[in-house]
Order: C-alpha cells, then sequence, then structure tokens
C-alpha cells in the first residue's frame, strides 16, 4: 500500500512538474467549451422577420415598433394573412414570423389572454433558439413595461420550429465535447506517460521491484482519473455560467457516469501504451483510435441518425457515442438510470474487455 | 529452494532464451559466488542482456535451469524480487523527480520504513557528495552522477544481488573509476555483483569473468586465468581472440 502511495505521488509530481502540459490540460476543456458555444451558437443579428398582423391597432403596432427598434429583428414584411409565410420560410427571405391572433389588442386590454405565434426557421437548432429567446425577451420586456403583475401571463408566445421541430440538438455540444476532454486526458495522456517510462527505462525498473503489475497500472493511472474528474466539473460549470446550458437530471448520476466514462477512456489508454513503445506511436494511436471517432462518430457534431448505416454501426463501437447519449439524457431531458441503464451497461461491458485486453497485452510485454 | 543452489548466489544450468528462431543465449552454464564480483563480458549483442533479463524475472526463460538468491527463476519470481536490485542499461531515475524524491520513491516501492529511507537517503547523499544538489531535478546532473545515484538507489533496499547491465557506458575514466569503488564498497559488504560491460579494463576489476559470443559463455574464470590459458598480457587480447578469432591471428600467434 505504501509502495502505491509512493508511485501516486511520484505520477502526481510528473503531472504537476511538467507545467506547459499542465496548463493545457487544466485550459483546454475550458477554452473549448467557449470557442465550440460561441461557434456552433452563431450570433443573433440582423434576424428576418414577417409579421403576420390580421387587426392591426395600437398595441400590435407597438410591438411591432418594439421589434424593429431593438435592433437584433429586421422586419422585412408585414401581412394580414399568412398565405405568403410558407414561400418565405422556403426562399430563406423570413427567419422568424410574429403571428398574432385576430383580435390581439382587444383580448389584451380586456385582460384575457392574448395568443402570439412565433415560428422559427430551425435548421440550425442552436441559432433558432436564440432567436427566439430573443423575441421573448422583447416580449417580456413589453409585459413589463405595462406594468403586468409577474405570473400573469397576458402574452401567450406559441414557438414553433420548422424544419427540425424537435430542437434536438439544443446545447448538445457540452456531452460531445466533455466525452472528447476526457479522451485527450485519460486515453492520450496515460497512453503517453506509460509509454515514457517504456522510453525512459524506468518502466524495467518498476517491473523489476516487488511491485504487482496492477500497482504500477493503478499508480499511473489514477491521477489522471482525477483530472478527467476536475475537467468534466470545469466543463460542465463554464456551460452553465456562459452558456446557460441546462441541468434537468441529476448531477450525482451525469458525474458517476463521466467517472465509468474516464475509466474507459484509461483503459483504452492503457491498451495503447501495452501495445506500443515509442511515445510518438502512442500518440497517433490515440489521436486516430480516440479523437477522431469521438469527433466524428459520436453524434457530437454530425447527427447520427443522418449517417450512412455502416457508419452508424461503427459507432456502436465508439464509447463516446454511449456516453454522449446518457450525458444528452441526463443534462437535456433531465432521464435517470431506468431510462439510461443499457448504455450504462454497454459503457462497462467496454471498461472490462478493455482492461482484460490491456492486462493480457501487459503481461505479454513481461514474457 | 534446490540443495545445490543453496550455496551459489546465481546458478544457472542450460539457460536458454530463444526469439523465434535466433537464439539469443544458448545454454548457458554458470555460477555466480556470494560476495563475488562477477563480469560478464560479450560484444554487442552477445546476449548478455538477454541473459540478465531472464535472470532479472523481466523474461522467462525458454528452457534450462536458473537460480537466483536460492529462488528459482521460473517459480518464485516474486521471491527474487525482493532479493535483487537491478541497474539497466538506460537509466532507471526520474528526470523530472529531485534526487530526494528519487530515493523516496524506491524506497517505498521496495517497503522501507520512514526511518531506514531518511537515515539511507542521508547516507547516499553524503557519500556520493550530492548533499547540496538534493533538492534538485535528477535530470540536471551530469550522467556520471546519475549513474552513481542509480546504482545507490539499486541497493537502497539492501539486496542481496544486484545487476549492473552496462553501468558505466558513457561516462569519462574518472567517474568510471569512481563508480568501480561503490561496487567494491558493495562487494565488501556482502552484496554479489553482476556486472555487464565491454569495457576490457573493467573486466580486470572483476573477481570472475565470462566471456559471451553469439549467446555462449566462451570463457569463465578470473582475469588471471583467462590471460594465462589464452597466453594474452590483456584482457583486450583475450577478448579478441574469442571474439574475433581471425583478427588475432592476423596479429599475430600469442606468444
Amino acid at each position: 500500500m505504501k509502495a502505491l502511495f509512493g508511485l501516486l505521488r511520484k505520477e502526481t509530481y510528473h503531472i504537476l512538474r511538467d507545467r506547459r502540459t499542465l496548463f493545457v490540460l487544466i485550459f483546454m476543456p475550458i477554452v473549448q467549451v467557449i470557442l465550440f458555444g460561441f461557434s456552433i451558437r452563431t450570433d443573433v443579428r440582423d434576424v428576418r422577420m414577417v409579421v403576420i398582423d390580421p387587426t392591426p391597432d395600437a398595441t400590435t403596432l407597438e410591438i411591432r415598433d418594439r421589434f424593429a427598434a431593438g435592433g437584433i429583428f429586421r422586419v422585412i414584411s408585414v401581412a394580414r394573412n399568412a398565405r405568403s409565410l410558407e414561400h418565405l420560410f422556403g426562399t430563406d427571405s423570413a427567419q422568424v414570423a410574429l403571428v398574432f391572433e385576430p383580435g390581439f389588442g382587444e383580448h389584451l386590454a380586456a385582460g384575457d389572454p392574448a395568443q402570439l405565434l412565433v415560428i422559427t426557421d430551425a435548421t440550425e437548432p442552436n441559432t433558432g433558439s436564440s432567436r427566439q429567446m430573443y423575441v421573448n425577451a422583447v416580449i417580456q420586456q413589453y409585459e413589463s413595461d405595462r406594468g403586468t403583475p409577474p405570473g400573469s401571463v397576458r402574452i401567450t408566445p406559441q414557438v414553433r420550429s420548422r424544419f427540425n421541430p424537435t430542437r434536438e440538438s439544443t446545447n448538445l455540444f457540452v456531452p460531445g465535447l466533455m466525452a472528447m476532454v476526457l479522451n485527450i486526458i485519460a486515453a492520450l495522456m496515460t497512453a503517453l506517460s506509460l509509454t515514457r517510462e517504456k522510453e525512459t527505462g524506468t518502466m524495467e525498473a518498476l517491473l523489476v521491484s516487488p511491485l504487482r503489475p496492477w500497482q504500477i497500472i493503478v499508480g499511473k493511472v489514477t491521477p489522471y482519473l482525477g483530472i478527467g474528474f476536475v475537467s468534466v466539473l470545469a466543463v460542465l460549470m463554464v456551460a452553465k455560467l456562459v452558456f446557460q446550458v441546462p441541468m434537468q437530471g441529476s448531477l450525482v448520476l451525469l458525474l458517476a457516469e463521466g467517472t465509468l466514462f474516464i475509466l474507459v477512456a484509461l483503459s483504452l489508454g492503457i491498451l495503447i501504451s501495452a501495445r506500443t513503445s515509442s511515445q510518438r506511436v502512442a500518440l497517433l494511436a490515440a489521436m486516430m483510435g480516440t479523437m477522431l471517432p469521438t469527433q466524428m462518430l459520436s453524434g457530437f457534431i454530425f447527427p447520427l441518425e443522418s449517417m450512412p448505416r455502416p457508419l452508424q454501426w461503427i459507432s456502436i463501437v465508439v464509447p463516446a457515442r454511449w456516453f454522449v447519449f446518457i450525458a444528452r439524457g441526463i443534462m437535456l431531458k433531465g432521464v435517470g438510470l431506468v431510462y439510461l441503464w443499457r448504455e450504462t451497461l454497454v459503457l462497462g461491458a467496454m471498461t472490462l474487455v478493455l482492461l482484460v485486453a490491456s492486462a493480457r497485452s501487459f503481461k505479454v510485454r513481461l514474457q | 529452494m534446490t540443495s545445490h543452489a543453496a550455496d551459489s548466489a546465481i546458478r544457472t544450468n542450460g539457460l536458454t532464451r530463444v526469439f523465434g528462431t535466433f537464439t539469443a543465449v544458448d545454454h548457458v552454464t554458470f555460477d555466480v559466488r556470494p560476495g563475488e564480483v562477477f563480469g560478464f563480458l560479450g560484444a554487442n549483442g552477445a546476449g548478455k542482456t538477454t541473459a540478465i533479463r531472464m535472470l532479472t524475472g523481466l523474461l522467462t526463460p525458454s528452457s534450462g535451469e536458473a537460480w537466483v538468491a536460492g529462488h528459482d527463476v521460473y517459480r518464485e519470481s516474486e521471491a527474487i524480487k525482493r532479493d535483487i536490485g537491478y541497474m539497466s542499461q538506460r537509466f532507471s531515475l526520474y528526470d523530472d523527480l529531485t534526487v530526494r524524491e528519487n530515493i523516496r520513491l524506491y524506497g517505498g516501492i521496495y517497503d522501507l520504513s520512514r526511518d531506514q529511507i531518511r537515515d539511507r537517503t542521508e547516507r547516499i547523499l553524503t557519500r556520493l557528495g550530492l548533499s547540496h544538489t538534493a533538492h534538485d531535478a535528477v535530470g540536471a546532473l551530469p550522467l556520471g552522477w546519475k549513474q552513481k545515484l542509480a546504482f545507490s538507489v539499486a541497493l537502497l533496499h539492501e539486496p542481496r544481488i544486484v545487476f549492473l547491465d552496462e553501468p558505466t557506458s558513457g561516462v569519462d575514466p574518472i567517474t568510471r573509476r569512481q563508480f568501480w569503488e561503490l561496487i567494491y564498497e558493495a562487494a565488501h559488504a556482502g552484496t554479489t555483483v553482476l556486472v555487464t560491460t565491454h569495457y576490457m579494463d573493467e573486466a580486470e576489476y572483476c573477481d570472475r569473468v565470462s566471456i559471451m559470443v553469439s549467446g555462449r559463455i566462451e570463457a569463465l574464470g578470473s582475469p588471471a586465468e583467462l590471460k594465462k590459458n589464452a597466453g594474452a598480457s590483456s584482457m583486450d587480447e583475450v577478448f579478441v581472440q574469442l571474439v574475433r578469432p581471425e583478427l588475432a591471428a592476423a596479429k599475430g600467434p600469442a606468444t
């Protein structure tokens, strides 16, 4: 036990003293969240808006003015009926439509709920939902200016997304990003640090010592488990603070699943290092074996449903695919283990298979 | 433990290792007495390192028998690991850890107590004159010092046998001499030393040497015996006669 503790301390020193790598490891997740966040959520500005106002009066005019004046929306056409709507969306002339119900102003004045339909082009789901958020903001501002008591909503904006009605990929990048960061830290760094010991010859010194192979491995990878866990927390925090990514389900469950995914990645790293003898080869193997599939085949950036069948089959063996599904379920839909046990089991089985395979390769190296 | 292995530090009988079709170590039989400095000589690729890797438990022999510190290499490799120290060709300390941290790490790995680690650290630092650099990263030390430190660390847990695989390659003659002083000190303290080298002047320092050629031991004995048998004036000549007979013949017959 003391020997193991000594190994852990040594590995921690390695990590802490390699300042540049440590810096990259800590700031990369944060920088990535921010980069991805802003590049995927394109700016909401100069949104082309169509207004359908069957019964124009002072109220609807004021609301229209507010949209026109805000600087975000540009009203390109005002019509009495919705006949032109299909055409305007189809030709990409309109991105948002504001549809007042007939007698909107009267209803509001009478104290009845007034219906306002907001239709958004959601081909790019993130942009689409941002536009809706802005529409809502303008309406809320109008309501509070009119002195409506909080809670008694007089205007009911009905939000419809066109072309991508379920808006399934809102905020979807965060789970995928976690998978990617964890692959870098857990799989790549583990593979590198183990092959480094082979290159420098210190691995032999450890193997000749009374340490058991499992102690050597646990001693090497545990610190990376810690760093991986911290990165998950960092990504979640930035996602929450900067992008208001929701957290519908249990944070504890998400962290537990994250830990399971780190274990998958760690065992993949161990397997890579057991099969390679130089850091350069390990680096390439980790890139090809973990990073690329995670980016392409996890559904992180490109939806799996729209991929050709063979790629969908391949994606079954990509651990990130399962983790992304789990994390999205927990974060966005708020579902629990009842719905995610199958995916969790897949990750668990992957860990087991990879650990057995790497333990065997590790032994073979000893012969 | 086998009775005939008990009085030898290392004993091998027909030890063989085959890689595919290549026989790296070919029926090697020798005996190392406790407290002896035993030299393992041979050209590069003669099989020295493979032999050492089998004796230290890093490699399983293909056939033959071997006992290290009385333990069978096939069945008691865990027991062997506690009784031996090992310094590989490639230097076995961590460059980014300080001198003290390296010593403490290996002390922990070999399960020494806190007091033992502290005492032995001080002893090593004083003996090597490294006290003023104890908190420097090992990577910053000159190669010769690193090697002396690596040797001291290999002896940290006071093993019965220490294996040194070309410990002095790449260092200057003065440092090599100092290194051999350390080896003698260890031998006087009762540690058996098995050292590989291809410096023939170092062979003269050994109690006995074996010379390996293409996986086989071609000569074994004290340096004086070997020189006498070969009719050579130096170990260098002995070596060349064995390894490159045609070269020795060209130089003219030895007296």
